[in-house]
């Protein structure tokens, strides 16, 4: 029956795909087609500038005609490394690698089992649990950091990393849960049903089945992660100073200077975004999935 | 021995029968506990660091509690919400909120389709186009911010006036003159991206073998995109507006750079940062926190459903 159904549907696919595609004019095809390339050129020319004025001098930076094709120079790298205001990126840098790579892992360590509980063996109120999860996302960070901040103070803790890591892991969490969760549903379960047959404990299937078959994904919910701690400005700003101070509270250093230090604060800008454009190139093809917290594959 | 979980479950190599029910959940307690124990450490550690800190911030709500007076510290009733009420800043910032909100959320769904729909075509550098689409949302906030606040807006030195001055027009000092619209210009550039993503891998999940015979039957292309694409999209342009509207709510970064909350654009998140460090009233920032919970979970309420049902769509698979 669903032969005899699908015999005529192919066929009139595969009549319908010729004039399909001339019913279209050449004009209209390569009219958007430039259309495109415009519309992508003007969302990547803010960053084209960034980095453009980033190699110039702070002379021609500032000059109030776009100076295109002055000479280039590493001039605004060498001050924003502290060649002349002697402030030190470095362990800012330090700090944000430091804060975003271990609360990734911690994310993961705690997201991976979690996932499993909640798709392969799910626990009876798993889509209360997956709720849960999601319903912290929707609470406004903002209302919890006062508390956090109290507490910090009170337990001595303001300044130090590992407080700022140990409130990035919750803030990705749940991300990560869902994420992951929306990849163990792919796994076919006869796999599962194979492994618990061979007599496979939970660490085994989860070692020698699970984690090969996820590793993209894991991967991807890991940069996904890191982009997000590593982006976090709000309570890197309140709760560290100057010591666990991360590289966007650095960067807020360049709030006030009026339009000055343009070439610098360029390059400011670029070297704190590269990791975090690195890291997205790299999860290009599961971004969507990630940021849609696995709802779009 | 049945192909079915639920048949190999009882059949597990620990050789004793488990109970399961009809779903094929375990009924024996140590059974349920051996499913939650991988969760449990999650769970845990959310419960901890996400929602004990807004009990804390509901008992501190009825306090009077200052870090200028320190003296003057006990039970304050419902006078912090009532001040909160009364205070005609943070009524404007809840309008804020709310303007900038869904301002950005519209014109980058707009804008997302648009540029979705041009992305879904074959052209030639089609992988280099989508690429670069994406690149603003992988730049760090607060450097998009520095970026667009001074090698942009500047009324001297930006870009903007500067290419203006290469046709002869005269700028004008955008944040000065546009402040919350500068704001929403720069997020708009930023979370274009995020819901061309989604809205992108909407339409590559539409059935092509549909829209062909469409085609072959008459319909126009604008019939085709509002009678079959639209309806198809609506739940990619529910969820991504959704996400967006979930971060974009919490924006700090983009207001505390380009305006520093001046000129009437101080959003809620703003506000409170300011009531917690400059005038470091713990008591008025708590009730403040637990009003803008209230206020989300009233509005997430409505927007978790739409979620729901993509997940039970998912479970029924």
């Amino acid at each position: 029956m669903t032969a005899v159904a699908a015999a005529p549907r192919t066929r009139r696919v595969r009549a319908a795909s010729a004039p399909g595609r001339t019913r279209e004019s050449r004009g209209t095809r390569l009219g958007l087609g430039l259309a495109a390339w415009a519309v992508g050129l003007l969302f990547v020319l803010p960053l084209v500038w960034m980095v453009l004025t980033s190699f110039h001098s702070e002379t021609d930076a500032a000059s109030p005609s776009p100076q295109v094709f002055a000479p280039l120079t590493l001039e605004g790298y060498r001050s924003f490394f502290g060649a002349e205001s002697g402030a030190n990126p470095w362990p800012t840098l330090i700090n944000s690698l430091w804060a975003a790579g271990v609360s990734t892992l911690v994310v993961i360590l705690l997201a991976v089992p979690a996932a499993y509980a909640l798709s392969v063996k799910p626990v009876r109120k798993w889509s209360d649990v997956m709720f849960f999860f999601l319903s912290t996302k929707f609470l406004p960070a903002v209302a919890g950091l006062m508390p956090l901040y109290l507490i910090a103070g009170r337990l001595q803790i303001l300044d130090n990393i590992w407080f700022l890591l140990i409130i990035y892991a919750a803030m990705n969490l749940p991300i990560a849960v869902w994420m992951l969760r929306s990849f163990l549903v792919d796994i076919p379960p006869a796999l599962f049903e194979a492994a618990s047959l061979d007599g496979a404990g939970l660490m085994t299937t989860l070692r020698s089945i699970i984690l090969p078959i996820i590793s993209p994904g894991v991967a991807a919910t890991a940069l996904i992660c890191f982009i997000f701690a590593w982006n976090e400005m709000l309570f890197a700003r309140v709760l560290t100073g100057v010591t666990a101070g991360t590289a966007p509270v650095f960067l807020t250093g360049f709030v006030t200077s009026q339009g000055q230090f343009l070439a610098q604060v360029c390059a400011a800008a670029t070297i704190v975004s590269l990791p975090v454009l690195i890291a997205g190139f790299a999860a290009q093809d599961k971004l969507v999935q990630g940021l849609s917290m696995g709802a779009v594959k | 021995m049945t192909t079915t979980a639920p048949a190999v479950e009882r059949s597990a190599p620990t050789m004793r029968a488990s109970q399961t029910d009809a779903q094929g959940y375990p009924t024996e307690p140590r059974a349920r506990w051996v499913r939650r124990a991988p969760l449990v450490p999650a769970f845990v550690f959310m419960i901890v660091v996400t929602q004990l800190p807004f009990v804390a911030t509901l008992v501190i709500s009825f306090f009077r509690w200052s870090a200028f007076r320190p003296d003057d510290r006990g039970f304050a009733g419902f006078s912090n919400y009532v001040e909160v009420f009364v205070d005609a800043d943070l009524r404007a910032s809840v309008l804020t909120t709310i303007v900038l909100t869904v301002s950005v959320v519209l014109l980058s769904l707009v804008f997302g389709l648009g540029v979705a729909l041009l992305l879904n075509r074959r052209f030639f550098g089609r992988g280099l186009v989508r690429t670069m689409i994406i690149a603003p949302f992988l730049v760090v906030p607060v450097a998009a911010a520095l970026l667009f606040k001074h090698a942009i807006y500047n009324p001297t030195f930006g870009l903007i006036n500067g290419v203006l001055g290469w046709f002869g027009l005269e700028g004008v000092d955008w944040i000065t003159q546009f402040p919350l619209g500068s704001i929403i210009f720069q997020l708009v550039w930023q979370w274009t991206p995020f819901m061309t993503l989604i809205l992108l891998a909407g339409l590559q999940s539409r059935d092509h073998e549909v829209l062909e015979a469409a085609g072959l039957d008459g319909a126009s292309s604008w019939q085709m995109f509002v009678f079959m694409t639209l309806p198809h999209m609506r739940r990619y342009l529910e969820l991504a507006g959704l996400l967006g509207a979930i971060y974009i709510v919490q924006n700090f970064d983009a207001v505390f750079t380009i305006t520093s909350g001046s000129l009437g654009t101080a959003n809620l998140p703003y506000t409170i940062y300011q009531t917690l460090f400059t005038a470091q009233n713990y008591g008025l920032a708590s009730a403040q926190g637990v009003l803008v919970v209230i206020g989300t979970i009233i509005v997430s309420t409505f927007a978790l459903r739409s979620v729901s049902s993509l997940l039970k769509e998912e479970a029924s698979r």
